[in-house]
């Protein structure tokens, strides 16, 4: 219990013309030492509120947030032991890489001689040691974003608050930073708490999820349990791409909705065992590269997408058959 | 007119007509009457001369013999004094005011900036007479005192013709020049940086110190220069609120001019005042400097 961050039943209200906005809606959750937590979901779920909440740049409007067993939610930014990498990196632009760096060790008065071997060792964590005197504006977007997390790290914060920290740079750095970041929280042991709404970026790093939605938290999970078992239709359509169809469709006696996901359906000739399989007419075919997306609609009506790795000799127009096995099928509430 | 260099030159006649007329010109003048002779009526003749200089540091005694006299340089030196006190008074408002604005939700931002340009809608002239009502013996403060019992029926404090008056009607002149250019860079400011000071264990106060008045230079140096030069050379507000004997650069060159009819030693003072301002520049410049504030 006295380990880690809890959060308390929180909220943060905004007023409004037409009554009042809930950001955050009484939200609780618990986040232990050590782990890589990630909060997704879309815009406007709350998810950076509640990060701002954490870092002291938000206020609660009610609820705690209990910090290794001290409740953190009244003291300002500058008094908590958090530090934020933020989305448009916010480094000093009048100061050098080194200044920015030293900025947050020299506010809490460290002496001299510590500061200046931190810069050396975090210049090196982020691999830029040659880059201290230059000033941000001379840096690279990829740069920027390791001084921000060296400006940040170098004060061993007890958590680090990402908000959607990869957003700006482009395909390849991001994939590259992902595998970064995930070797500085292992070689750290820091906390991370890592805002997105990119859900390749929450499911490649995450040790756990929340799915937020609505200012509310819809699912908290592992990556595994979040993208195949998700807990309800707003998890399972946002996390990747997922297919609902009624279960008759799928010749099942239930009522209500079943899903699949696109890449657990493949392409069946006759009847096959121990599968469950529906009957359908072969629409498109989208080519994405490491995979072909086919668009199928079923003798029910309803379209769905299968995914294949290999392309599969057919073409639109083509009678085909989807067989499923009956594990994958996702079955959760509205 | 076909030959495109004929061309440029007729589209930039405009332009080099009204830099000549409105920019040089007048310099030209003033530096040449400057090395002139003084007609009697006002005015300049031939020849050429030294003489206006000289007479910003010495005086022609009845025996004919040029003594030294320092009264022209007090009123440069006072003239210095007081608009850099004024400079740094304005600051000293002018940033929290500039601050309030630039903090307050965008709406609301443009009525205050109304307030503070409205006093440009009408003559600075009006502006000055008006403190005048105000500070002189039978005026707001003094009456409103003795209305209050503070002050006898006989008595009042002088408050018009002193240092004060001109100083404040100099800081109530200039304040918005130093508003205007540290509200809009701090309007345009990237306020992220100060939430990213507040996470890296600043307080508020060494917020403001490191980030965003440095943030701010740009806005603060454009700001002093403004209110600077043309407190300098101020005329109305020495002229008004100082009395007749007050005397400041703008009011000395005035009587120059004007009363002693000695144009040329009016534009060795002009151009002492131009060479007056450059030096205070030069010296804020390095003081305000950049580096050393941060």
């Amino acid at each position: 219990m006295s380990q880690g961050l809890s959060i308390r039943q929180v909220s943060k209200i905004y007023p409004h013309p037409s009554g009042e906005v809930r950001a955050v809606d009484n939200v609780s959750l618990d986040i232990k030492s050590n782990e890589f937590f990630t909060l997704l979901g879309p815009s406007g779920c709350g998810k950076t509120t509640l990060l701002r909440m954490i870092a002291g740049l938000d206020i609660p409007t009610s609820g705690s947030i209990i910090l290794d067993g001290k409740d953190i939610a009244p003291l300002p930014a500058y008094e908590r032991p958090v530090n934020t990498v933020f989305q448009s990196y916010a480094l000093f632009p009048h100061m050098t890489v080194a200044e920015n760096i030293a900025f947050g060790m020299k506010m809490r008065g460290r002496p001299r001689e510590e500061i200046e071997k931190s810069i050396t060792t975090s210049l090196a964590l982020v691999r830029l040691d040659d880059k201290a005197e230059r000033k941000p504006s001379q840096l690279s977007g990829g740069q920027q974003q390791r001084v921000a997390l060296a400006r940040a790290l170098v004060n061993q914060p007890k958590i680090l608050l990402l908000d959607e920290s990869l957003s700006a740079l482009d395909y390849k750095l991001r994939k590259e930073m992902q595998i970064e970041l995930k070797r500085l929280q292992r070689d750290t042991g820091i906390t991370f708490i890592f805002v997105t709404h990119d859900q390749d970026e929450a499911l490649s790093m995450s040790d756990r999820i929340a799915v937020m939605e609505k200012g509310k938290i819809s699912q908290l999970d592992g990556p595994q349990e979040i993208y195949h078992q998700p807990s309800n239709r707003f998890v399972a359509s946002f996390i990747g791409i997922c297919n609902f169809v009624k279960a008759t469709s799928l010749g099942l006696s239930e009522s209500g909705d079943i899903g699949f996901r696109p890449e657990d359906a493949v392409f069946a000739q006759g009847v096959p065992k121990g599968k469950i399989y529906a009957g359908g007419t072969l629409n498109h075919i989208t080519y994405r590269g490491s995979v072909t997306h086919y668009l199928v609609q079923l003798d029910g009506g309803e379209v769905v997408t299968v995914a294949e790795d290999d392309p599969i000799n057919l073409k639109a127009g083509d009678r085909v058959t989807l067989a499923l096995p009956p594990e994958r099928l996702i079955r959760c509430a509205a | 007119m076909s030959s495109p260099a004929g061309k440029r030159a007729w589209l930039l006649s405009p332009f080099m007509f009204l830099m000549g007329v409105f920019f040089m010109l007048p310099l030209v003048l003033i530096v040449g009457y400057s090395f002139m002779t003084p007609q009697e009526t006002g005015g300049v003749m031939m020849p050429l001369t030294f003489e206006a200089y000289t007479k910003i540091f010495y005086e022609t005694d009845f025996d004919g013999k040029k003594v030294f006299d320092p009264s022209f340089l007090l009123v440069c030196w006072r003239s210095v004094k007081l608009a850099a006190l004024c400079t740094f008074l304005c600051l000293l408002a002018g940033f929290p005011m500039a601050y309030y604005m630039a903090t307050r939700p965008p709406a609301q931002r443009n009525f205050w900036m109304m307030l503070v340009t409205i006093p440009f809608w009408t003559n600075l002239l009006i502006r000055t007479y008006a403190w005048i009502l105000i500070l002189r013996d039978g005026g707001l403060i003094n009456n409103g005192l003795r209305g209050l019992g503070v002050l006898a029926e006989d008595q009042s404090i002088s408050l018009l013709y002193t240092d004060f008056s001109v100083g404040l009607g100099l800081l109530y002149s200039y304040l918005p020049f130093m508003v205007l250019p540290i509200y809009s860079n701090l309007e345009r400011m990237d306020w992220k940086l100060v939430e990213a000071s507040a996470d890296l264990y600043a307080n508020r106060w060494q917020t403001l110190r490191r980030v965003t008045i440095p943030l701010c230079m740009p806005g603060i140096i454009a700001g002093s220069i403004l209110v600077f030069i043309p407190c300098i050379g101020s005329y109305l507000a020495p002229q008004m609120l100082g009395g007749a004997t007050y005397m400041m650069l703008g009011t000395k060159i005035e009587s120059l001019f004007g009363a002693a009819k000695d144009w040329p030693f009016g534009s060795a003072a002009s151009v002492a005042l131009m060479a007056t301002v450059m030096i205070g520049l030069m010296i804020m410049s390095r003081r305000g400097g950049l580096k050393e504030l941060v």
